[in-house]
């Protein structure tokens, strides 16, 4: 028993600083992640929602440049991004995407310039990749209280947009018709997503960003079929995948010989990727449940050769 | 046709659409439109595709805004605060991965429109299922809405619109995309609902046969421009050809109406004599 | 800057941005932004694993453009497609992480591979690019028609047939392939702003898919001319400029389409 338990968990890992702090920064952004992340899948926005990721890393790098809290450049830029996505963006998916692309095209370039201009002093030493990949353990315990204020806001916000945002989702002009600022509404929702992909793409990376903003909703709502469970499961299997990910990545340094390991980022996509998947098992048993339900109590309840009152 | 203001007296004025035009894009879309709509009145706003119908019902419902005219529900003016309307648009894309259950749909018709996080409660729930009954839809009422048929997810369409008791429901086309069967038992049901809880309703339609056993009156659209009234002075020939700005004849078989182009300049022109027969 | 040692990625340029403008004119009428953002960035980190195998990076791009490809396609079928994309992207991003995680030089080939390199073209990457770019217009020219047919119609993947599932992941790979020849000037992650820009400033000034492909074309050279020229001028990476550009001529395009339906409606 005890050989399946060190075989499990590796020696030290409850005991590692690295461990919990991981642990804990990737249990927030899995969380703060899935509940946007359902309402970015069933709009149809994860493009905007990845994008988001790259157009904060361009923030990142700025600020990098500039010496200010990555934080600040991360979540910032992300805002603005938003809001720009939001105003010039169309009602119609695709034209949607494309103001989405532009922006994050535009982006993109800026992050080339910044950091292009960092190598001048320096400052962006190994910043590509960090910037690209992402680390998990980059926050440190003096932007823990900005960290926790920012998710607090990012969910208190998708919480008031609840009802009006499920309903504009549903049918905007059903929603419209009921008075409810369709605009207003889908601009308070991107500005809580930009927040929230800025906040994980600076704690755990932009890989991770968008697989746990993506991965756990998608899975999530293939499963239930009411939203609000969705959000419940899709945190989760946020969160599970997190832990198991580190866990994994951290026993991972004693495999094989090399005694080299893999990023914990490898193994948190790799949980979420295979969630989603086994998820794809459910419609097909939904599909069937569905037959039945239409069918009615009725049928259940009376043999083939009674007749239904 | 202008209609003189009604007495408060025995049935209010749900809807009044006073002289309103709509042109966008250099195109006259909708041309002094003017008609009422009393509660507990079935009206149907006939015409075909093209005719300007979606138009209107966006002038009415606020989401578009009249070149000229004014739209007046229960006597005021539309705004965020007067929304007591109901609305059933023509093309709600209900997508079958949409984790909504036809009791949920239902219930965002409740509260839909108010911020924050919705609150189980018994009053709620209760609300729920005795809209979900009036409309017949109890049966799949646990079943997503995305696996529904276009019948059943137009009644649930239906009770979300109703639950938040609106005076005034409007419906785009709910008939088009609906069998023969379910569309009948759309328009009983509503002509029922109509007259028990003294709703207006007005309903487009291309066709409006399957309306003419409950109508009460018609809007009947071409071109923009509109003729309003009881069935039989609003469709005949004299006035839709007034309307269509060319001859049309209107030809009554077996109960049914049928609106046909007329025959060129210069042949004798048909006229419909007779009245509605009864169907 | 029209010295002999920019003539390389004067040339490249000028066989790129073509096949840009063409693949991307699709992309933009496919509605297909955010799969021409992911291949490439994929890619990438096929080009990483390639670099710790000691292969040609060019190998290690197609091969993971193409995984990601055959990806997105595959899991598309049976999910959302947006979703599917951003679930292959960090898949393979994350084998990148893996890759890389293994070794620790690498790092000034990441910034070229991601942003693009104006010197480091050198002349025999001019002949593969060239052969690439011929075999992606060759594509789109086999597949112009269904092409267009498909994309007349709505989203609603499971209204489309088998057919338009093959045609889906044939235009995926197309898109692969333009990405992997895109590495030597502009880069990796700013392709996409090639074919999404100009494509669309061209769309928003005609509604004719012929005039239309022929200005994203035109567009799009001229985008990577002024540049290359502005970034051999203020020494500032070609990526930006393309970036920057590519925003521009979307900005303008939608300008002057605004415009225009003023002016018709000021006319009633």
């Amino acid at each position: 028993m005890h050989q399946l338990y060190t075989w499990v968990f590796e020696p030290g890992f409850f005991a590692s600083p690295q461990v919990r702090v991981a642990v804990t920064i990737g249990g927030v952004a899995a969380v703060v992640s899935a509940v946007t992340g359902v309402f970015t899948v069933l709009r149809g926005q994860s493009f905007g929602g990845h994008a988001l990721g790259d157009v904060s890393a361009a923030g990142g790098s700025g600020a990098l440049l500039l010496g200010l809290s990555p934080v600040a450049g991360f979540v910032g830029l992300g805002v603005i991004g938003a809001g720009v996505m939001d105003l010039i963006g169309v009602r119609r998916v695709r034209g949607r995407d494309l103001a989405t692309g532009i922006v994050l095209g535009a982006a993109i370039g800026l992050t080339a310039l910044f950091l292009y201009l960092g190598t001048f002093s320096g400052a962006t030493a190994g910043a590509p990749q960090t910037i690209l990949f992402g680390s998990i353990f980059v926050i440190t315990s003096g932007t823990i209280p900005v960290v926790v204020i920012l998710s607090v806001t990012a969910l208190a916000t998708v919480a008031a947009v609840y009802r009006p945002l499920l309903l504009s989702t549903v049918s905007p002009d059903i929603a419209a018709a009921r008075g409810v600022p369709v605009r207003v509404v889908g601009l308070l929702y991107m500005l809580a997503l930009a927040v929230s992909v800025g906040l994980s793409s600076v704690a755990v990376g932009a890989i991770l960003s968008t697989a746990l903003l993506i991965g756990p909703a998608a899975a999530a709502l293939r499963l239930t079929s009411r939203v609000s469970r969705a959000i419940v499961v899709a945190c989760s299997i946020g969160v599970g995948a997190t832990w198991l990910g580190v866990l994994l990545a951290y026993d991972s340094f004693y495999w094989g010989s090399s005694q080299q390991g893999l990023p914990v980022s490898f193994f948190i996509v790799a949980v979420i990727f295979a969630a989603y998947l086994a998820s794809g098992l459910a419609p097909a048993a939904r599909a069937a449940a569905a037959r039945r339900e239409l069918a009615g109590p009725a049928a259940a309840e009376t043999g083939p050769d009674q007749i239904a009152a | 046709m202008t209609q003189q203001p009604q007495t408060w007296a025995m049935t209010p004025q749900v809807l009044a659409v006073d002289g309103v035009s709509v042109s966008l894009s250099g195109r006259q879309i909708l041309d002094d439109v003017s008609f009422t709509v009393q509660a507990g009145q079935f009206t149907g706003l006939i015409g075909p595709n093209g005719a300007g119908k979606t138009t209107l019902l966006r002038v009415i419902l606020g989401l578009q805004r009249p070149t000229r005219g004014s739209v007046a529900v229960l006597g005021r003016p539309l705004s965020r605060q007067n929304r007591s309307v109901g609305y059933v648009p023509q093309k709600v894309l209900l997508d079958p991965d949409m984790p909504m259950r036809a009791r949920d749909l239902v219930a965002l018709g409740l509260d839909g429109n108010r911020f924050g996080v919705p609150l189980r409660s018994r009053q709620r729930g209760e609300a729920v299922r005795e809209m979900l009954r009036a409309v017949d839809a109890d049966r799949f009422a646990d079943a997503r809405v995305g696996n529904l048929s276009g019948g059943e997810q137009q009644r649930v369409l239906i009770a979300h619109a109703l639950i938040s008791r609106p005076r005034l429901l409007l419906l785009d086309e709910p008939l088009a995309n609906l069998d023969i069967g379910s569309g009948q038992e759309i328009v009983a049901l509503l002509a029922r609902i109509a007259r028990e809880q003294q709703i207006a309703v007005l309903l487009s339609a291309h066709e409006m046969n399957p309306l003419l056993p409950v109508m009460d009156r018609v809007v009947y659209m071409a071109d923009g421009r509109a003729a309003s009234g009881p069935a039989d002075e609003v469709v005949r020939a004299d006035v839709l050809s007034r309307l269509y700005g060319q001859h049309v004849d209107v030809l009554h078989v077996h109960g049914r109406v049928l609106v046909v182009a007329g025959p060129a300049d210069g042949e004798p022109a048909l006229t419909a004599e007779h009245g509605l027969e009864a169907g | 800057m029209f010295a002999s040692f920019m003539t390389n990625a004067w040339i490249v340029a000028t066989i790129v941005a073509p096949v840009a403008g063409v693949v991307g004119f699709f992309v933009v009428l496919r509605g297909s932004a955010f799969p021409a953002h992911a291949i490439p960035k994929g890619a990438f980190a096929g080009a990483a694993g390639a670099a710790l195998l000691g292969i040609n990076t060019l190998i290690g791009l197609g091969v993971f453009s193409l995984l990601g490809a055959l990806g997105i396609g595959s899991l598309g079928r049976r999910g959302r497609h947006d979703v599917a994309t951003a679930l292959a992207l960090v898949m393979m991003l994350a084998l990148g992480a893996a890759f890389l995680s293994r070794t620790t030089e690498y790092e000034p080939e990441i910034y070229s591979l991601l942003f693009g390199e104006v010197l480091g073209v050198n002349s025999g990457q001019i002949l593969p690019v060239a052969l690439l770019g011929v075999t992606c217009i060759a594509a789109i020219i086999v597949l112009y028609r269904p092409l267009m047919v498909s994309s007349v119609v709505p989203e609603m993947a499971e209204a489309k047939g088998v057919r338009g599932h093959l045609v889906e992941t044939g235009f995926l790979v197309v898109v692969a392939l333009a990405t992997t020849m895109t590495v030597p000037v502009v880069g990796a992650l700013l392709i996409f702003s090639l074919m999404i820009g100009p494509p669309a400033a061209a769309r928003s000034l005609t509604s004719r898919p012929g005039l239309a492909l022929g200005l994203s074309v035109v567009i799009a050279l001229i985008t990577v001319w002024a540049a290359i020229a502005a970034s051999y001028l203020y020494n500032w990476p070609v990526g930006f400029f393309v970036g920057a550009f590519g925003a521009l001529s979307y900005g303008l395009g939608r300008g002057w389409a605004w415009r225009r339906t003023r002016a018709v409606a000021a006319r009633v």
